[in-house]
């Protein structure tokens, strides 16, 4: 049986642990919780991207695609403070998946992370088959889904996602708003000081 | 007599006022409105764009150095690459064609008066006439 469950809410109280997002799954009398399935991609620097890159990591991901003409600009430019923020912390990482993959090759995606002069250990552009990373991205954003402001219930662009060492996700934000990202960052903060 | 010296104070302190009030805020609302629209989402709404990726208008050198460009890169955008402070940028500009000439000047001076920027207004009659030519230009291409 599937219990849709959704919890976020605006709290910026005391450090706790944070939801963990996603439909839950009761198995046997245990909950078994959404997680991001198996995945591979090729990243700018051609290596190959799997679940294991990010093993015992935290990471951020997002959706984007080079010729953007519209709000990607400000979610790199979002995804850049969270990449400063965090860039001597090992424990992080930031992934951004192009939804452009005809265009953003292995090339592209290169120029761009040198445009933003970020470490490709530390911010990995992926591309791949399309199929794929549109499939991740549902899954990514199924958690997202229930958003009553957004037209159709249905806008996830823009969104910037936690995911935990456990693959479960367990935050998001709106990556266009500089004041949520303040939010999320603190959220990554609880999250890395829970895992210690 | 006194009644009306009274109404001239208060219309004196009013004004003063206005005055004030306005000395705070750009003076361009329709080219920041349109900033807004048009080219915040790259530039962004401090005018630093993008690190490497998308060029500032902040403290742009360019805005000086390519000032007779300016418009015809508003309306129709530029390919290839430009040096803007010494720093080389690739991304291409889409262009925004169905801007006006006025709409256009409002954006350059709104530009050219914020974020510190303190350049040279456009002038309408400028603008028009740069148009035409890059216009007349591009039919010949």
């Amino acid at each position: 049986m599937l219990i849709p469950f959704f919890v976020w809410g605006c709290q910026d109280t005391a450090p706790k642990d944070l939801p963990i997002l996603g439909e839950r799954d009761v198995v046997n009398g245990d909950t078994v919780y959404h997680a991001i399935p198996d995945f591979a991609f090729i990243d700018q620097d051609s290596q190959l991207v799997t679940n294991e890159t990010f093993a015992g990591k935290a990471y951020v991901a997002d959706f984007f695609f080079v010729h953007c003409p519209t709000i990607c600009p400000k979610t790199s430019a979002q995804m850049l403070r969270i990449y400063e923020h965090f860039q001597n912390d090992d424990r992080l990482m930031l992934v951004a998946h192009t939804v452009d993959p005809k265009r953003d090759t292995v090339a592209a995606l290169k120029k761009y992370s040198d445009g933003l002069g970020v470490s490709s250990s530390k911010w990995r552009f992926l591309t791949g088959e399309k199929d794929s990373l549109y499939e991740i991205a549902d899954d990514y954003f199924s958690i997202a889904m229930e958003d009553s402001e957004a037209p159709g219930g249905f806008d996830h662009s823009g969104r910037l996602i936690l995911v935990d060492k456990n693959r479960h996700i367990r935050s998001f934000c709106n990556g266009t708003d500089p004041a949520d990202v303040d939010r999320f960052i603190k959220d990554i903060e609880n999250l890395l000081n829970e895992e210690k | 007599m006194k009644k009306n010296n009274l109404f001239l104070t208060a219309l004196f302190v009013l004004t003063a006022g206005l005055a004030l009030l306005s000395c705070d805020k750009n003076q361009f609302t329709q080219g920041k409105i349109l900033y807004t629209n048009f080219c915040e989402r790259c530039h962004m709404e401090d005018g630093t764009g993008l690190r490497g990726i998308i060029p500032p208008l902040a403290g742009a050198d360019f805005l000086e150095t390519h000032k007779t460009e300016l418009p015809c890169i508003i309306r129709y955008g530029i390919k290839g690459d430009i040096v803007v402070n010494g720093k080389t940028y690739q991304t291409e500009m889409p262009g925004e064609p169905k801007l006006t000439e006025f709409e256009i000047t409002n954006i350059i001076n709104y530009i050219n008066t914020s974020w510190g920027n303190d350049l040279e207004l456009a002038r309408h009659t400028d603008v028009r006439a740069i148009l035409k030519a890059c216009e007349a230009a591009r039919k010949e291409q």
